[in-house]
C-alpha cells in the first residue's frame, strides 16, 4: 500500500470534507423518520395542525441540505478519484517505459499493458465506488442500530436477528459460489482458446478431415459451461427473495412486539413506523457493507499487480558523470571479454566474447538458436548490461555515456520487425524525427522499400496498421531497416532482419547498405550464409562462446561448426565458388 | 495476397472496460424475428415464469397495505383506550409471514427456471456459431478478422445470456410492479398519489438533463480510454525499439496529453453520471416531505389512516427503482437485439457448396496430378493463375518457387480444395476433385506447413491429429521417424506434455519435427510441405531435412521450397511471381531460358 498512499496524499483534505459530508447525509437519511414519527403522534394523534407544518418546514430544509451533501460527496468523489488514477497511471506507465529489457521481462508485456490499462481503471472505480456510497454504509448502518435502540431498546434483537441471518445466509452463499466463479472464468477462457484454435488451425483442422473432432470438443466444454451456469445462476438468485424475505420479516416483527410496547405505554405509535424504516435502512447498509467486501478483495489484486511494478528498481541507469563522444565520433566497437548472464540464471548465456568491429566494415554473426545472437546485439545499446568485462565505442566504456546519448550513435533493426501505427512516413521518421523528406526518401530507396510504396495509393502517407499488420513481413523489415538508416548513425546492428526477403531483394539491399555506409560499423546477425559470406569478419557463436572468427573461406576450414552450417545451406559447387 | 488491406483496428477494446453506448441493431424486426424462433421450444416453461414473476409481484405488492392494517389495529386500540385487539394483530402477522414466503417462494421458482433456459439458448448460440465456422468456405476467414468472430462467440453471446437471465424478467416484473403500487396507493389516498406522481416529472427532468450532459463526457471519456490503451499497449509491444530509438520521452509526453483528456472528461463524466442515483433519492426525499405533510393533513381529517401514511410511504419507496427499471427495458432491448443481430449475421453468411452423394473416390491412388487451364483469383474482378497448365507425373516431386509474396500458398489452397477454381480441372489420377467430397480430396494429401499450427493440448494428441484413434505405439513410431522422439521423451511429462503458447521450451524447428510426425502418422498418399526458411537452427533443419526426406519418398510431392538442393533435385519447379505461375520445368532447362528463375537464380549470389 505504501506506493499507492503516495498517489492518495494530494487528496487528503478533500476526503476530509468528503467524510464530513458523508456524516451529514447519513445524519439527514436518520433524522427524517424522527420527524414523521413526531408529525404522526404530537399532529395526528393529537390533532395539532401547527406541529404538522413546522415539523414538515424542517424536514425539507434538512431534505434540501441533505441533497446538497449528495453532489458535493459526487463530486469530490469523481475528482478525487480520476485524479488519483490519473497520477497512478502516469506513475505506472513512466516506470514501465524506463525499464531496462531485464526488468520487462520479469512480467511479459501482455501482463504490463493489463496493469498499466485494467488494473488501474479497476482501483479507479473501486475507489470512486468506495468514495460515493460505502463510506456512507457503516454511518448508515450503525446510526440506524444506534437508533432503533434508543427509541426502543427491547427491539434491538430484531435488527441485530436479521442482520446476523443475512451474513450468516450471504457467507454460504459465497463461500460455495466464489470458488464456482473461478472455474466459470476457466471454461470461458478455455472456450475462447478453442474457438481461436478453430480459427486460426483452420486448414490443418480442414486438411486432416477433423472438423467434427474439434466440434465435439467444444461442444463438451460448452455443455460444461452451461451446467455450471445454470447452478452457479441458481445460488445467486436466492440473494433477492431471500432478502425480501427478511425485510419482510422484520417489518412485521417490528410492528408486532411494537405492539405491546405501545400498549404498555412504553412506545409512542408514530415511532413504530420510525423504527420500521431504521430496519431497513440498517439491512440495506449491510447489504452494501457485504457488496464492499465483495469488491475489496478484487481491487486488492489490481492494487497487488501495481505494486509489484511500483517497486522495481531500475537497474540501468545514466552515470552520475557521464562521459561523452566527440562529435567526430569513429564507431569502433569493442568486446572486451564479455560475460553475461540473465538474472537468477545459472548458465551464462554469453562468456568470455572479445571481438573489435572496425568503422567501414561488415561484422557478422552466426551461430545456432539459443547460441545467443541476439543477445549480444542487444548489449550494445545497453538494452541489458553486461554481468562482466566491458563494450566500448570509441575506448570509451559505454556504460559511461548517458543511455540517450548512447542510443543516438546506434542504429538498430530488431529481430522482429514491427512498426507503430501512424503512416509509412510517420514510422520511418521515428528514426529520426527532424529528418527531411528526401532523406526518409534516400533510407526507402536504399532498404529496397521504394517499389512497392510506390506501388500504394497514398504513397509515403499510407496508413500503417497497429504492429504493422497489414504489410507483409517483407515489407515491415524493409521499413524498420530505413527506420534505422534515416538515423545516420555511427554503428549499424542488424539482427537477423533480412530472413523475410527473398534472396533477390537481400542480395540487392546488401549491395544498396554496402555503396551507402562505407564509413559505418556494421554488425549483421543472420541464420543464411549467404547473407553474410562476405562480411570481413565473420563470428561463430556456439553455446554463447566464440568458436571460430575470421573470413568465409578461413571459417570453412578452421570452424568445424561453421563448415557444418555451411554445408547444411550451400551445394558443394557453391561451397567450392569463392 | 493483397498488399495493404485497411481493416478497421480494434484496439484493446474499451468496450470490455466499461458499459459502452447501448448499440442498436440495423434491423431489429428480423432479428427479432429469428430470436422468436430460439425462444419457441420453450414457449410453455416461458409462460410458467411469466405466472411466477407476476405472483411473486402481486404478493409483494400487496403486503405493505396489509402491514398498514395491522398498524391501523394498533392506533384503533389506542385510540380506544389502550385495548389493542393482540388476536387480530397475530392473524393479519402470520397471514403476512405466509405471504411474504409465498412470493419469495415464487419469485425463486421464476429464477429457477428461467437460469436454465437462458443457459440453453446461450449453449445453442454458441454451439451453432462454431458449427458454422466448419461449413464456412475458407475465404471468409482470410477476409475477416479472427478477433471479431471470437468476440460474437464471447462478448456477445455474453451480453445475450445476462440480458436474458436477468432483462427480460426484470423488464416484465417492473412494468407489473408500477401498475400495481399505482393502484394500491390510489386505493389509499387519490390526493396523496397526486402529489407523489407530480414528483415523477421532476426526476424525468433531471434525468434527461444529466444523461443530456453527460453523454458527451461519458464518450470523451470511452475515446480517451480506448486512446490511452491502445498507446499503452502499442509502447509495450515495442519496449526495445522505444529505448533503441530514444523514443521514451516521446512517448510519455503523447501520454501525458492522452491522460489529462482522460482525466477531464473521466471526472466530469462520473461526477453527473454519479449524481443520478442521489438526484433520485434527494427528489424522493422531498416526495416523502411531502406526503408525510399533506398524510397528516389528510389524517387529521379522517380521510386517511396511520397504517394507510405507513404503506403510502412503503409504496413511494419501491416505487423509484421499478421506474428507472422500466426506463432501462429500451436499452436492454437494443443490446440484446443489436448483440443477437450480429450473431446472425454471421450464422448467415455464405457456406461453402453442399456436396452431393453420388461422388466419386479414389481407390489405391498413384498419385497423378494434372492441371488443366486453370483459372482463378481471390477476388472475381482480380484473376491471379491464368490458364495454367501441367501435368504431374506419379511419385514425383514438385517445387514451388518465387519470391515473397508470390503467392504460393495459393496452389496449397487449390489443391486442397480450400478455394474452388474459377474454370479449368484439378485431376487426381483422372479424377475430378470438384465432383469429389472435400474430405476425401483432403484425405489424400499429409501437409506441414510452415505455420505449425499445434493445438493446446498433449503432444501425443496433436500428433495423433492426422489419425483419429491412433494407438500409442503408431504415435511413438511417428515421432522416431520424424526424429523428435528423443526431445519429446527430454519434456517433463514426455508424450503428455501439454503445448501451450506460454511453454517456449519447443523451437519453430521442433514444432515443424511434430507437424511432420503429425504427417507421417496421417500417411496420406501424396503430400504438401512447406520448407522452414531462416528461424531454424542448423541442427534442426538437418533432422527437418532427413523427416522431409523420408517423408517424401514414393508420395507425390509438393514443396514450397526455399533451399537450393531441394530445387535443383525436384523434378518439375513451378515459378511464381505476382500471383501466377509464371514458369515451369527443370532447373537446367529454366536456366537456360534465362527468364524470372535465371534472375531468381542468379540474384542470390
Amino acid at each position: 500500500m505504501k506506493y499507492l498512499a503516495k498517489y492518495i496524499k494530494p487528496y487528503l483534505i478533500g476526503l476530509l470534507a468528503l467524510l464530513f459530508f458523508v456524516w451529514g447525509q447519513s445524519y439527514v437519511n436518520l433524522i427524517l423518520p424522527d420527524y414523521t414519527a413526531k408529525i404522526i403522534d404530537q399532529g395526528i394523534i393529537l390533532k395539532n395542525i401547527n406541529i404538522i407544518w413546522s415539523e414538515g418546514t424542517k424536514m425539507l430544509l434538512l431534505t434540501i441540505l441533505g441533497g446538497l451533501c449528495t453532489i458535493l460527496i459526487g463530486f469530490i468523489a469523481a475528482k478525487v478519484s480520476a485524479g488519483f488514477a490519473k497520477r497512478l497511471r502516469k506513475a505506472v506507465f513512466d516506470k514501465i517505459e524506463r525499464f531496462s529489457l531485464n526488468e520487462f521481462n520479469i512480467f511479459s508485456s501482455s501482463s504490463l499493458i493489463t496493469r498499466a490499462t485494467n488494473d488501474v481503471q479497476q482501483i479507479q472505480n473501486v475507489l470512486s465506488m468506495m468514495l460515493r456510497m460505502s463510506l456512507l454504509a457503516p454511518f448508515m448502518g450503525i446510526g440506524a442500530i444506534i437508533k432503533v435502540y434508543q427509541l426502543a431498546p427491547s427491539l434491538s434483537w430484531i435488527i441485530l436477528t436479521a442482520i446476523c441471518v443475512l451474513a450468516l445466509m450471504i457467507t454460504i452463499l459465497f463461500l460455495i459460489a466464489i470458488p464456482k466463479f473461478t472455474i466459470i472464468q476457466k471454461m470461458v477462457d478455455k472456450l475462447g482458446l478453442q474457438i481461436r484454435e478453430m480459427l486460426t488451425g483452420i486448414r490443418v483442422i480442414r486438411a486432416y478431415n477433423n472438423d467434427q473432432k474439434q466440434q465435439l470438443k467444444f461442444d463438451k466444454t460448452n455443455t460444461e459451461l452451461m451446467n455450471l451456469n445454470i447452478l452457479i445462476n441458481r445460488l445467486i438468485s436466492m440473494m433477492q427473495p431471500a432478502m425480501t424475505l427478511i425485510m419482510g420479516l422484520s417489518a412485521v416483527a417490528v410492528i408486532w412486539a411494537g405492539a405491546y410496547l405501545v400498549a404498555s405505554g412504553h412506545l409512542q405509535i408514530g415511532s413504530i413506523l420510525a423504527l420500521t424504516q431504521y430496519v431497513s435502512q440498517a439491512i440495506m447498509a449491510f447489504l452494501m457493507i457485504s457488496i464492499i467486501f465483495i469488491i475489496i478483495p478484487r481491487a486488492t489484486v489490481s492494487v497487488r499487480r501495481i505494486n509489484e511494478i511500483l517497486s522495481i528498481i531500475p537497474e540501468i541507469n545514466d552515470p552520475a558523470e557521464p562521459k561523452h563522444l566527440t562529435e567526430k565520433i569513429h564507431g569502433l566497437l569493442e568486446f572486451k571479454k564479455v560475460d553475461f548472464s540473465y538474472k537468477g540464471s545459472e548458465q551464462a548465456v554469453l562468456s568470455d566474447i572479445s571481438f573489435i568491429a572496425y568503422p567501414g566494415q561488415t561484422t557478422a554473426i552466426i551461430g545456432g538458436t539459443g547460441s545467443g545472437k541476439t543477445t549480444l546485439l542487444n548489449l550494445i545499446p545497453r538494452l541489458y548490461d553486461v554481468t562482466g568485462g566491458a563494450i566500448t565505442i570509441d575506448g570509451i566504456d559505454i556504460r559511461d555515456l548517458p543511455q540517450h546519448e548512447l542510443r543516438e550513435y546506434i542504429g538498430y533493426v530488431p529481430q522482429k520487425a514491427s512498426l507503430f501505427s501512424g503512416t509509412i512516413k510517420s514510422n520511418v521518421a521515428y528514426g529520426r524525427p527532424s529528418a527531411s523528406l528526401t532523406e526518409i526518401t534516400e533510407a526507402i530507396n536504399t532498404a529496397q522499400a521504394a517499389e512497392f510504396i510506390n506501388d500504394l495509393a497514398d504513397g509515403l502517407d499510407s496508413a500503417i496498421a497497429q504492429a504493422g499488420n497489414n504489410v507483409s513481413g517483407g515489407q515491415k523489415q524493409r521499413l524498420a531497416i530505413a527506420r534505422a538508416l534515416v538515423k545516420k548513425p555511427p554503428i549499424f546492428l542488424f539482427d537477423d532482419s533480412f530472413s523475410a526477403l527473398d534472396f533477390k531483394t537481400d542480395a540487392a539491399l546488401r549491395q544498396a547498405l554496402q555503396n551507402n555506409l562505407k564509413t559505418s560499423t556494421i554488425i549483421i546477425v543472420a541464420q543464411r550464409i549467404s547473407t553474410i559470406m562476405q562480411a570481413d569478419n565473420i563470428i561463430v557463436l556456439d553455446n554463447g562462446k566464440i568458436v571460430g572468427q575470421g573470413k568465409h573461406q578461413d571459417l570453412l576450414t578452421s570452424s568445424a561448426v561453421y563448415r557444418e552450417i555451411a554445408e547444411s545451406q550451400l551445394s558443394a559447387t557453391e561451397l567450392k565458388k569463392k | 495476397m493483397a498488399k495493404i488491406v485497411n481493416r478497421p483496428f480494434r484496439g484493446g477494446s474499451p468496450r470490455t472496460l466499461m458499459k459502452g453506448k447501448t448499440e442498436k441493431a440495423k434491423n431489429f424486426k428480423k432479428t427479432f424475428k429469428i430470436f422468436i424462433k430460439y425462444l419457441k421450444p420453450y414457449r410453455l416453461k416461458l409462460i410458467l415464469v411469466l405466472l411466477f414473476a407476476l405472483a411473486a409481484t402481486a404478493f409483494t405488492i400487496a403486503s405493505p397495505k396489509i402491514l398498514g392494517q395491522m398498524t391501523d389495529v394498533i392506533v384503533r386500540g389506542l385510540l380506544n383506550h389502550n385495548k389493542i385487539d393482540f388476536v387480530q394483530i397475530t392473524k393479519i402477522g402470520l397471514g403476512l409471514i405466509c405471504l411474504y414466503a409465498a412470493s419469495a417462494l415464487f419469485s425463486y421458482l421464476q429464477s429457477w427456471i428461467m437460469s436454465k433456459i437462458s443457459q440453453k439458448i446461450t449453449y445453442s448460440f454458441r454451439h451453432n456459431i462454431a458449427a458454422k465456422i466448419s461449413r464456412l468456405p475458407l475465404s471468409y476467414f482470410d477476409h475477416n478478422e479472427k478477433g471479431d468472430i471470437i468476440s460474437r462467440v464471447t462478448n456477445d453471446v455474453e451480453t445475450i445470456s445476462q440480458n436474458l437471465n436477468q432483462g427480460l424478467v426484470q423488464a416484465i416484473t417492473a412494468a407489473a410492479t408500477v401498475i400495481g403500487i399505482l393502484i394500491m396507493m390510489l386505493i389509499i389516498s387519490w390526493q396523496m398519489t397526486l402529489i407523489a406522481l407530480g414528483i415523477l416529472p421532476l426526476s424525468f427532468i433531471f434525468i434527461k438533463l444529466i444523461v443530456k450532459h453527460s453523454q458527451h463526457h461519458y464518450d470523451t471519456q470511452q475515446s480517451s480510454l480506448g486512446k490511452i490503451n491502445g498507446h499503452i499497449e502499442e509502447m509495450f509491444s515495442n519496449h526495445a525499439i522505444v529505448k533503441a530509438f530514444n523514443g521514451e520521452e516521446r512517448s510519455i509526453n503523447h501520454f501525458d496529453d492522452i491522460n489529462a483528456d482522460l482525466y477531464n472528461s473521466g471526472w466530469k463524466s462520473q461526477f453527473l453520471s454519479g449524481l443520478m442515483m442521489p438526484l433520485m433519492h434527494f427528489i424522493s426525499n422531498l416526495g416523502y416531505v411531502a406526503v408525510a405533510v399533506v398524510s397528516g393533513w389528510l389524517a387529521l381529517m379522517g380521510k386517511v389512516s396511520i397504517g394507510g401514511i405507513q404503506a403510502f410511504i412503503q409504496y413511494m419507496n419501491q416505487f423509484t427503482q421499478p421506474i428507472t427499471q422500466t426506463a432501462n427495458i429500451a436499452s436492454v432491448f437494443q443490446s440484446t437485439a443489436a448483440a443477437a443481430e450480429r450473431i446472425f449475421e454471421f450464422l448467415e453468411e455464405e457456406e461453402e457448396k453442399p456436396e452431393t452423394n453420388n461422388t466419386p473416390k479414389i481407390k489405391n491412388v498413384r498419385g497423378r496430378v494434372e492441371f488443366n487451364k486453370i483459372n482463378f483469383g481471390y477476388f472475381p474482378d482480380r484473376p491471379i493463375i491464368k490458364d495454367f497448365t501441367a501435368q504431374i507425373k506419379p511419385k514425383s516431386r514438385v517445387a514451388i518457387v518465387g519470391p515473397t509474396g508470390a503467392g504460393k500458398t495459393t496452389i496449397v489452397n487449390l489443391l486442397m480444395r480450400f478455394y474452388d477454381i474459377d474454370s479449368g480441372e484439378i485431376l487426381i489420377d483422372g479424377t475430378n476433385i470438384e465432383k469429389m467430397k472435400r474430405s476425401d480430396v483432403r484425405s489424400l494429401f499429409g501437409m506441414v506447413l510452415q505455420d505449425t499450427w499445434l493445438f493446446n493440448d498433449t503432444i501425443a494428441e496433436n500428433i495423433a491429429f492426422g489419425k483419429s484413434g491412433a494407438t500409442r505405439e503408431e504415435i511413438i513410431e511417428a515421432a522416431q521417424e520424424a526424429q523428435i522422439d528423443h526431445l519429446i521423451r527430454t519434456m517433463p511429462n514426455g508424450y503428455d506434455t501439454i503445448i501451450s503458447d506460454s511453454i517456449d521450451s519447443i523451437s519453430v524447428g521442433e514444432k515443424q519435427l511434430l507437424t511432420i510426425a503429425r504427417a507421417i502418422l496421417a500417411d496420406a498418399p501424396m503430400l504438401i510441405l512447406d520448407e522452414a526458411t531462416s528461424s531454424v537452427d542448423t541442427r534442426t533443419e538437418i533432422l527437418i531435412q532427413t523427416a522431409m526426406e523420408k517423408l517424401t519418398k514414393n508420395r507425390t510431392s509438393f514443396v514450397i521450397a526455399h533451399r537450393l538442393s531441394t530445387i535443383k533435385n525436384a523434378d518439375l519447379i513451378l515459378v511464381m511471381q505476382n500471383g501466377n505461375i509464371v514458369e515451369q520445368g527443370q532447373h537446367q532447362e529454366l536456366l537456360d531460358k534465362k527468364g524470372f528463375y535465371y534472375s531468381l537464380y542468379n540474384s542470390q549470389f
